[in-house]
């Protein structure tokens, strides 16, 4: 019971230290909605009517969005609270590390839901984009293995990052790359940059998303091949932060 | 906490909250820690002072399980702080040297959740009475003054109700007020029976607070004991200042022995017999007609022995590297 409201009570702690940094939630929840709107006004004319256009942006902003709040701002959160020596002071209280991890965790992934909830919703009423009523299942299942796969690289990668100067930049160069060749800001279908995304989970997610989005797929939407590959990269990811983690800050 | 209770004072007077021997910390080869023993008596304040780079924070951060250190024999409230864990440090409070407090969360939210992490914490109301914040209840912490946080991390030390504090450089950029108001809140902790470890280079602070002061020098304890141990281990003696103007009579020979320094027109004499000296000072200034302003008999201070034993201690270890903890 008292581990219950524990776990409440530091997810609610987290999750209110989020809205009220605005660089974290300015990047987590504003900037994907903005690419969202551009995307949609100034590329749909381009690739084939807004409809269409609407139809590719909608769970491709939604694998975006997942990997900001979830890989991003997890992995860019944490190495600022150990730079600044919040995680150390933690470690001297008797907080169990699984908890303090599962408030930043949470937080990833209350505003991941949020974000899917805005994005979703935008797509349906602006530009009748399908809601997956009967792919529910496979879209509810995909965005918590892709949550919980984001958030393990996400700490993975903050146990490699040496300082907060340096988060921006490692945190950045390790993410952008993937989301620009993986169909979600741009659409690549084929080619040797294909190939490539498909060795790394984000395109796996967009594809799972796409899939449980569209109502013609078979197996109610799910898309097994690419989910294993996504949860195979957040057991990896959850490995590495196991062994890299650490609560004093690295001079 | 256990109230103490007064009928059995030895019981408390003999427990001892840490017990370290012969405590070695190596980084390869560059040795922090060179053999350190101390024991910390229950409910008192123990000061551990030394030059930057000492090894001060190293054995704090050992003590609070921060550290995993090389060698010796380490108790903390009897545990073991390497393996500790989350029962001892239910038990014991940390202020860091460089610790962080979420900068968006107001005061009230950070005590609050961090009384949450102990199982008996004290009221936040009072907590944040003991280091005069509840003004600042609401404040955003990235709001605060440098004081203000620095007091804000004592109450999170604070939280819950520890038998063991440590508090290292408790009052680092205090003014001089907000430095009273800190060792006001120290003495409160210890008249609850709180045992208080803490490090300074500010010997005022040792001197006001302290039962029990340490020296650490290049790893090594070079004295320990009670300040007036300290002190005297140097040698026994008080110092006698006082303004002579010049032009005036001069000091007869059995004075003018004792000068110690002069400096302007303030001299101070050194004894070991202080009564002695100041009859015959008083003696010789009424019958010259001297007022001798601003006189001052006073023990010699816990700042002159730091200064002599870690200049000493220097001068006997050429060589040594003095690492940064």
């Amino acid at each position: 019971m008292r581990t219950i409201r524990l776990m409440f009570r530091q997810a609610r702690l987290e999750l209110r230290a989020f809205w009220r940094n605005p660089a974290a939630a300015f990047f987590t929840v504003v900037f994907p909605l903005l690419f969202m709107v551009v995307a949609n006004v100034a590329l749909g004319p381009s690739s084939g009517g807004q409809q269409q256009a609407a139809e590719f942006y909608t769970p491709a902003i939604i694998a975006f969005a997942l990997v900001t709040a979830c890989y991003t701002n997890l992995a860019m959160g944490v190495v600022v609270a150990r730079d600044a020596g919040i995680l150390k002071r933690l470690r001297g209280t008797p907080l169990p590390t699984w908890i303090y991890l599962w408030g930043r965790i949470a937080t990833s992934v209350i505003v991941a839901g949020v974000m899917v909830a805005i994005v979703a919703g935008y797509g349906a009423l602006a530009y009748g984009v399908y809601l997956p009523g009967e792919h529910l299942l496979a879209l509810a299942v995909t965005l918590v293995v892709g949550a919980a796969s984001f958030s393990a690289l996400g700490l993975a990668i903050s146990g490699l990052v040496p300082n907060a100067a340096a988060a921006p930049a490692v945190v950045n160069a390790t993410i952008l790359p993937l989301l620009l060749i993986s169909n979600v800001l741009v659409r690549i279908d084929d080619g040797a940059l294909a190939d490539i995304a498909g060795i790394f989970p984000v395109r796996h997610l967009a594809d799972a998303l796409s899939r449980a989005y569209d109502p013609a797929a078979p197996a109610q939407g799910f898309a097994l091949d690419s989910l294993a590959i996504v949860g195979a990269w957040g057991v990896a990811g959850l490995v590495i932060a196991l062994v890299t983690f650490s609560w004093q800050p690295r001079r | 906490m256990p109230t103490p209770d007064p009928s059995t004072p030895d019981q408390r007077l003999t427990g001892k909250a840490i017990e370290v021997h012969g405590l070695r910390m190596a980084y390869g080869k560059l040795e922090v820690l060179r053999g350190v023993d101390l024991e910390v008596e229950a409910g008192m304040v123990f000061c551990l002072v030394g030059p930057n780079g000492a090894g001060k924070t190293t054995t704090i951060e050992v003590l609070e399980g921060y550290r995993q250190r090389t060698a010796g024999d380490v108790s903390v409230l009897g545990a073991d702080p390497s393996r500790g864990g989350r029962g001892l440090r239910d038990r014991i409070g940390i202020l860091l040297q460089d610790g962080g407090v979420e900068p968006y969360l107001t005061v009230r939210e950070v005590v609050d959740a961090t009384r949450g992490y102990y199982r008996r914490p004290l009221p936040a109301a009072e907590l944040l009475d003991i280091v005069g914040l509840s003004d600042q209840a609401k404040v955003r912490v990235r709001r605060l003054s440098a004081g203000q946080r620095r007091r804000l991390e004592l109450a999170l030390a604070l939280a819950g109700d520890p038998e063991l504090v440590f508090l290292d450089e408790p009052t680092t950029g205090f003014d001089p007020h907000a430095r009273l108001a800190a060792w006001d809140a120290i003495r409160r902790l210890t008249a609850r029976g709180t045992t208080v470890v803490l490090t300074t280079n500010v010997m005022d602070e040792a001197q006001a607070l302290a039962d029990r002061v340490a020296i650490i020098v290049a790893g090594r304890i070079v004295a320990h004991g009670t300040p007036l141990d300290v002190v005297g281990a140097r040698g026994p003696g008080s110092a006698i200042r006082f303004r002579l103007p010049e032009g005036g009579p001069a000091l007869p020979p059995e004075l003018t022995r004792m000068i110690a320094s002069s400096r302007d027109d303030v001299l101070e004499l050194r004894t070991v017999e202080p009564a002695a000296l100041v009859n015959t000072l008083s003696a010789w200034a009424l019958q010259n007609g001297l007022p001798l302003h601003d006189l001052v008999v006073a023990p010699r201070s816990l700042e002159d022995a730091y200064l002599e034993l870690t200049a000493a201690a220097a001068a006997s270890a050429p060589g040594d590297e003095v690492a940064t903890a």
